[in-house]
């Protein structure tokens, strides 16, 4: 399957990634490449085959509900890029 | 100071335990052969060596505790495992000042037991890559031929063991991370089984394979520091609850092989390794049938398969893992965003390294509407298959072995044009990971064409990492001696 240059621009931008006109170009090259390697898997008859999605099937880990304070405002601002000592700071969104 | 760096690290531990090396003779013997190495190797990020000199000067003071397995061992640790006041970048320039407040639960079991982090190890960003040439930062050499890379994406943790710049490193394995660059540098590295470390506090590449593992330069180092870091996490509800063998008990119980069947995948042993690889790995199998294994050939017919459908489902996962890396709450934030979604992306665009855009891409495009069913489900049945192969496999032998990897080490520079040569690099790596089951690379000899080591990868069934570290540690004894530091 050939991937246009407009498919990447648009993958990119759902995964937020802006692509210069030059990369989206290479990718675009090398994305096909790499699809179409893939597509070998078609070769294979999977119509009665239960998907595997992790190697540890075990049922959902369930705990109690319990409100711990494992970690202090502090310590989970201090690698914020920007905060007014109490919250995250982020551009005006309205 | 140089006798030190040469010891094992069981041996080292003998002897800091008995008193007869100090902590701190340890850290500055470690930090000395830094020095002189790491010029050339580059291979780690952070350094802590100050931090380290003062916390083995207080374990001095204490004395020697005979029951912590690491006391007094000098360690590296991945850059991708979250290392409370040490800077963790994960070799993206989008953790360029990211310093945890906490430890990886492996960091925090390796503390317990005494180990001393010297410093964090260069790696692929985000763990994608198989030459360690994907770091924002910089390439690491390979310590036996600079002009060669030391694998990937653990390159760093490989080239600091064989280089000696401390006893035992521990390296994550998405597709073969740790088995690629053990095999190129010449040392001993584990993926153990899906479950049996936990993953918390480790950056997330591909949550489903990702796996933390020793990398030593001896079986019996790997079976000590895996003894360590492994066991029920209930911060990582994928961790398993089963209890933790005695690994390094175990390799004393077995001094040849006898009663021992080794499967030997055709599809591990025919075309596309390069002559010197196959000559020296099955050198090894004689070596292991001369000491009383049987041989068997198995079939993995999955395995022209893996490559595909283990990068659409690390692709995957990854371009999900990584979303979490806005700008917002740690990593690198744009200048020149006015409104919150411009902030997200141009965050992104600027930090992220290119192979890492690539990932994303793709790993959003095989999740998106319409390419769902086609390329991840898909990738999801076929891994069932491979599974179904393996545990096959195992009804007729207790280990399997072949390369773990066609070539040794590569020039720098000889794939990085190309990304899809780049991924065929992990053909026998990969199953491994999406199967879930433990693997090693072990140093079996020298490639008669490049002079570089080559790696005997041994494969075992869900949990059966005590065999397959009794193995290798018996045929580690039968073959030369590959433990000594190299580029002294």
């Amino acid at each position: 399957m050939k991937l246009s240059t407009e498919e990447v621009a648009r993958v990119a931008r759902l995964a937020r990634l802006d692509l210069s006109e030059e990369k989206t170009e290479i990718f675009a090259g090398q994305l096909h490449n790499i699809l179409s390697y893939m597509d070998k898997l078609n070769e294979i008859d999977t119509s009665n085959v239960e998907p595997m999605f992790s190697p540890v099937e075990h049922t959902t880990v369930l705990r109690k509900d319990v409100v711990v304070k494992e970690h202090t405002r502090d310590e989970i601002l201090s690698n914020a890029p920007d905060t007014d000592g109490q919250y995250f700071v982020v551009p005006r969104i309205v | 100071m140089s006798s030190i760096i040469e010891k094992s690290l069981t041996e080292i531990h003998s002897l800091l335990i008995a008193g007869e090396v100090t902590a701190v003779d340890a850290v500055k013997a470690c930090l000395q052969q830094i020095e002189k190495t790491e010029p050339q190797i580059k291979a780690l990020l952070a350094q802590n060596g100050e931090e380290a000199l003062k916390l083995a000067a207080e374990m001095d003071k204490q004395g020697p505790d005979a029951s912590k397995p690491l006391w007094g061992v000098p360690v590296v640790i991945k850059d991708v495992l979250a290392t409370k006041g040490i800077t963790t970048t994960c070799g993206s320039k989008i953790l360029e000042n990211f310093v945890p407040f906490y430890d990886a639960t492996s960091i925090a079991k390796l503390k317990e037991a005494g180990a001393i982090v010297i410093a964090k190890a260069n790696m692929d960003e985000f763990a994608m890559g198989s030459t360690t040439e994907n770091s924002a930062y910089q390439t690491t050499r390979n310590p036996c031929d600079l002009n060669r890379v030391p694998g990937g994406s653990s390159g760093g943790s490989g080239a600091t063991v064989t280089a000696g710049q401390c006893f035992a490193a521990l390296g994550t394995d998405t597709g073969g991370s740790i088995r690629l660059p053990a095999s190129f540098c010449g040392c001993v590295g584990v993926k153990p089984t899906y479950g049996r470390v936990s993953r918390y506090g480790m950056i997330a590449y591909g949550s489903s394979l990702d796996q933390i593992g020793p990398m030593t330069r001896t079986v019996e180092d790997s079976a000590r520091v895996l003894s360590v870091i492994s066991g029920h996490d209930p911060k990582d509800s994928t961790s398993v609850n089963c209890e933790v063998p005695d690994y390094v008990g175990a390799l004393n119980k077995r001094t040849d092989l006898s009663g021992l069947t080794i499967g030997l995948p055709e599809e591990y042993w025919g075309e596309g390794i390069s002559e010197e690889v196959s000559e020296v790995c099955q050198n090894a199998i004689k070596k292991a049938e001369e000491l009383g294994a049987k041989t068997v050939p198995v079939k993995l017919a999955m395995t022209e398969y893996a490559i595909a459908t283990y990068y659409i489902i690390a692709m995957a996962e990854a371009s999900s893992n990584l979303s979490r890396f806005d700008g917002i709450r740690y990593g690198h934030r744009t200048k020149n965003a006015d409104e919150l979604i411009d902030l997200y992306t141009k965050s992104r665009t600027e930090a992220f390294g290119d192979e890492v855009q690539r990932r994303i891409i793709i790993g959003t495009y095989v999740l998106s509407a319409g390419y769902y069913d086609a390329y991840y489900c898909k990738a999801a049945q076929i891994r069932r298959l491979m599974r179904n192969d393996f545990e096959k496999a195992f009804e007729s032998c207790n280990l399997i072995a072949g390369p773990a990897c066609p070539t040794t080490a590569f020039p720098v520079g000889d794939l990085t044009a190309d990304p899809l040569q780049m991924y065929l690099m992990d053909i026998f790596t990969t199953s491994l990971n999406l199967v879930g089951m433990p693997g090693m690379s072990l140093p079996v000899g020298i490639g008669k064409d490049t002079n570089m080591p080559v790696g005997l990868q041994l494969m075992g069934p869900a949990f059966g990492e005590t065999t397959m570290l009794q193995v290798a540690n018996v045929l580690e004894k039968n073959l030369p001696d590959f433990s000594k530091p190299k580029m002294i």
